[in-house]
């Protein structure tokens, strides 16, 4: 009972950190109907400031923690919108296919020139927050793992709130709807698109940081991996429903703990893989999407 | 239309005055020319760096000291970023564009089983300075290494945790995506379970795994007495640092793959009291390993040389010492005179290369201790 509760929470904070990253994929993919690659790179990015903006704070302290978590997390804003208005607007109307090409091409030219300029050594990611340790009986838990448990959820609801109670978002649903229709009745199209990658991008840089301070060694291929599963954990839920990105990711959070600590140790990718094709056999739009016909 | 026509027989021209320009220099017969291997950035950087350093400073002795039959010895050393797949390119373009006449490479074993066909396959001399699982030399007769290997290892390291550690119920955590990591893992297993201890645990992890709970909140259920954990310093920094904050207090231990400064920086107070295998110590009290430690630190800036940077200058020096008695620099009279090394002085001992072109050396262990590598002992071949 208590390895099943222990498992828990490793799989809830895991999960939690895909849920976020997943979110990013979801929402792009939502309001443009196309993956964003480079959505996991932001993600290493977003820790990188973290690193060097940790350095500039005392270590340890929660108001300082709170600042560089802000910091990254509009740095990698403006990285989003950076991205999207360079590589993805000059090509919008134009096939998917070339900005999904493009997307790929943005991924690895942010994974390379991560190498020349923060160097391909991994670095040790610095204490942000204060550290603890708490017991209950043998379960263990940190207070990075509550961290990530408490601030991913308010994250994620907090994006609820402004897609479903703001005008930015009824904007930026109208442009998941019909991007043509949202124009035609006066939504600048450019800003809701922009300002979806701010918000899909500073929720990449705070899951970048949280991802950190688990798991203090950062490169700049650390995004590769947890991207993989994100993307995974979207499609899952069913990509384009913000739900079921967190779903999605708690699941495979889960999956993967739970095999991880079985005698299978060794397949836990290939069965959290296997989750996806056997879900998407079951539900081809994922667990929460809807099924629309694609118009091409 | 006719622009590509026009253009074509301009790039052409150029392409062929690139090609000229690019055509591998004649070998110079002033000087000969040793291609390194090694990971010099990446995740296991500490190796190649400790590595290529011992191996610089081996070679500006012996170009101080006049060369090799009377040359000058010209170091090409290229990065794998220590990513699988590059050290077999790497290996082709050393030997096939630069003409090099041996190689030296490289620290992981899974790397150097890479290059080692390549190597084989053009009769070049390779010799490894610090992969000590079996198969690399098994690769062929022109494969050595100047270091122990993983049975001799895994056997040590087994008989240490009974003996100095007094634990008989020892839980293990392996990776399985590294050559090295699955190698020692076995030899360790099959000598610790004839000695009566019991594996109460057997986890596996890949390489680039950051999230070690599952697998940690597994042994902590079976209680074990200590952890081996035969990885690179990488993934073991991590691992210490999740085994303490799931309460896991036993001590844990591996091999030379925990060899590296940011085994500390990234661990920190979680591999304290750990213990691991290794080829030398730079504590050693006898001249050789006093006169090295103190030249390497003159020459990095007070870096204190791990044991990779021992094996990398002892593996130049082995090297060098097979072309001189070679007297020649055709690689196969080099991988003559390689094989029949014998009794030959190093830093990290004295080199005999056997039948099976391995070096049997004597192994040390050091505990983590106040931020600091301490001696434990030593274990005879």
């Amino acid at each position: 009972m208590t390895e099943f509760l222990q498992q828990l929470i490793n799989g809830l904070s895991l999960g939690a950190i895909y849920a976020l990253l997943a979110l990013g994929y979801t929402m792009v993919y939502g309001v443009l109907r196309f993956i964003n690659f480079a959505h996991a790179d932001v993600f290493m990015v977003g820790s990188f400031a973290g690193y060097y903006l940790g350095r500039l704070v005392p270590g340890g302290t929660l108001w300082g923690g709170l600042a560089v978590l802000a910091a990254a997390m509009i740095a990698c804003a403006l990285l989003g919108v950076l991205i999207e208005r360079l590589a993805y607007r000059p090509l919008r109307g134009g096939p998917t296919l070339n900005v999904l090409i493009t997307a790929i091409g943005v991924s690895l030219l942010l994974q390379y020139s991560g190498q020349i300029i923060f160097g391909a050594t991994p670095r040790t990611f610095p204490q942000l927050f204060p550290v603890a340790q708490f017991h209950l009986g043998r379960v263990g838990i940190s207070s990075n793992q509550i961290v990530v448990i408490v601030v991913a959820p308010l994250l994620i609801a907090g994006l609820q709130l402004v897609v479903f109670k703001t005008r930015m978002g009824m904007a930026m649903r109208a442009v998941s709807l019909n991007l043509k229709a949202a124009q035609l009745v006066g939504v600048n199209i450019n800003t809701v698109i922009s300002f979806t990658f701010a918000l899909g991008s500073a929720l990449a840089a705070a899951g970048g940081i949280l991802y950190s301070m688990n798991y203090p060694s950062i490169d700049p291929l650390m995004g590769v991996m947890p991207g993989l599963k994100a993307f995974t954990a979207a499609i899952l839920g069913g990509i384009g429903s913000l739900p079921g990105a967190a779903l999605g990711g708690l699941i495979l959070g889960g999956a993967e703990t739970f095999v991880g600590g079985s005698q299978f140790s060794t397949y836990k990718d290939a069965i959290a893989f296997g989750i996806l094709i056997v879900i998407l056999l079951l539900r081809p739009a994922g667990l929460l999407g809807r099924w629309t016909a694609e118009k091409i | 239309m006719s622009f590509p026509r026009v253009l074509a027989p301009v790039l052409l021209a150029l392409g062929a005055l690139w090609m000229s320009g690019c055509a591998p220099k004649t070998t110079d017969s002033s000087t000969l020319r040793i291609g390194e291997f090694a990971s010099l950035t990446g995740k296991e950087a500490a190796f190649g760096q400790s590595s290529h350093k011992g191996t610089l400073l081996a070679i500006e002795e012996l170009n101080a000291a006049g060369g090799v039959l009377g040359k000058k010895i010209e170091l090409l050393s290229e990065d794998n970023q220590s990513k699988p797949g590059e050290s077999a390119t790497i290996a082709k373009k050393l030997i096939a564009r630069d003409k090099v006449v041996a190689l030296l490479g490289e620290v992981a074993s899974s790397r150097s089983l890479e290059a080692a066909p390549v190597a084989q396959a053009a009769k070049i001399p390779m010799v490894s300075p610090a992969s000590t699982n079996p198969k690399v030399t098994e690769t062929g007769d022109y494969i050595f290494r100047v270091c122990f290997i993983d049975p001799f290892q895994g056997t040590a390291l087994a008989k240490f945790a009974q003996s100095h550690l007094k634990a008989r119920r020892v839980a293990v955590l392996t990776s399985v995506s590294s050559a090295y990591s699955v190698g020692l893992s076995k030899y360790f297993h099959e000598q610790f379970l004839q000695d009566g201890g019991v594996i109460v645990a057997d986890q596996k992890y890949s390489e680039s795994d950051k999230d070690f709970n599952a697998q940690l909140t597994a042994i902590r259920a079976a209680a074990p007495e200590a952890i081996f954990v035969p990885g690179y310093y990488t993934e073991v920094a991590l691992i210490a640092r999740q085994a303490r904050a799931l309460g896991l207090t036993v001590p844990l231990f591996g091999g030379d793959g925990w060899e590296a400064p940011e085994l500390l920086t990234i661990g920190g107070d979680a591999v304290e009291g750990c213990f691991y295998s290794t080829h030398y110590s730079p504590d050693t009290p006898t001249e050789a390993v006093q006169t090295f430690v103190k030249k390497f630190r003159a020459k990095f800036s007070g870096e204190t040389p791990d044991a990779m940077a021992a094996l990398g200058y002892d593996s130049a020096l082995v090297l060098a010492d097979a072309i001189r008695r070679a007297g020649s620099l055709d690689p196969a009279k080099i991988r003559d005179a390689l094989a029949t090394t014998h009794g030959f002085e190093g830093v990290t001992g004295r080199t005999d290369i056997d039948a099976h072109r391995n070096a049997s050396k004597p192994a040390v262990i050091l505990e983590v201790k106040n931020g600091k590598f301490a001696f434990v002992e030593s274990v005879a071949p």
